[in-house]
């Protein structure tokens, strides 16, 4: 293994995650529920009373976060590498998958986390697993990165 | 006061993945290379977040309401089954293809222009499949 020290950004990935995990804790002390972005998102298609108005507000907040940094720092840059049929594949994939698996990073990695909730534990070392694996089929096995 | 509550949290949450550097597959796709150049930083993302996030959850599940006396929504403690793994392994394998999961793309709507447009409704179109599902099953 070998590390990438020049690309390596610990403190602003620090700060970043405390900010992500600030968003996380709002949610629960005010809300009393899981900021999980596949659940709300994925709620907005079966509609029920009471649950739909805060899924928009917190995607609105969501989406409005970039516009209100961009009046003070410059946004960071967006490097897809994914092809249009790989970027469709992907999203169809994890579509699905977060749906079934009822979470993703931010439900299990590190809602469920915080929680200790075995589901979560499960779910993201299984989420993990592939993604390493995704990664290592695609750049070192197939060549294809 | 649910939907300011919601509104914060996102805004909160959505500054978090721009200085966290997640809003970038690229940056996401060097993490997941073990075996290349490996960028550990999405490590120290995972430990912030924990961080403030785990104190907040064990406060609330002690005092068993909201800051307000809300009841609280938290999902209940289930068994792992069958569909949590292999809807986690799916997903997982979407990640590592193109470098998104879903905070991170819907954030990128703002700026990233069409490709994470795209993604995002392709993870619609799947979350919308899953819905058909399972209101046939």
């Amino acid at each position: 293994m070998q590390i990438d020290f020049a690309h390596f950004t610990p403190w602003t990935s620090l700060a970043g995650g405390l900010l992500i995990g600030a968003g996380i804790a709002l949610f629960a002390l005010l809300a009393g529920r899981i900021a999980g972005i596949s659940g709300i998102v994925g709620g907005l298609l079966r509609p029920s009373r009471g649950e739909t108005g805060w899924r928009i507000a917190f995607l609105a907040g969501l989406v409005g976060a970039p516009l209100a940094y961009a009046l003070f720092l410059p946004l960071p840059s967006v490097r897809i590498e994914a092809g249009v049929p790989a970027l469709i594949a992907a999203g169809l994939l994890v579509g699905v998958g977060t749906r079934y698996g009822s979470g993703c990073t931010s439900g299990h990695g590190i809602c469920g986390l915080s929680r200790r909730s075995p589901r979560s534990i499960a779910a993201t070392a299984a989420f993990m697993a592939t993604g390493f694996v995704t990664v290592w089929l695609l750049r070192h096995v197939l060549g294809a990165a | 006061m649910i939907l300011a509550y919601a509104l914060l949290a996102g805004f909160v949450f959505g500054i978090g993945l721009l200085v966290s550097g997640l809003a970038d597959p690229a940056k996401v796709l060097a993490f997941l290379d073990l075996a290349g150049n490996w960028d550990p930083s999405l490590l120290f993302v995972m430990g912030g977040a924990l961080l403030v996030a785990a104190p907040a959850f064990a406060y609330i599940a002690r005092r068993g309401r909201t800051l307000d006396g809300a009841p609280l929504h938290l999902p209940a403690r289930g068994r792992i089954d069958r569909r949590l793994v292999l809807g986690s392994l799916v997903f997982g394998a979407g990640w590592g293809l193109a470098g998104y999961c879903p905070g991170p793309a819907v954030v990128s709507l703002a700026w990233g222009g069409l490709k994470p447009l795209l993604f995002v409704a392709a993870m619609v179109a799947g979350m919308a499949l899953f819905a058909l599902l399972e209101k046939r099953s």
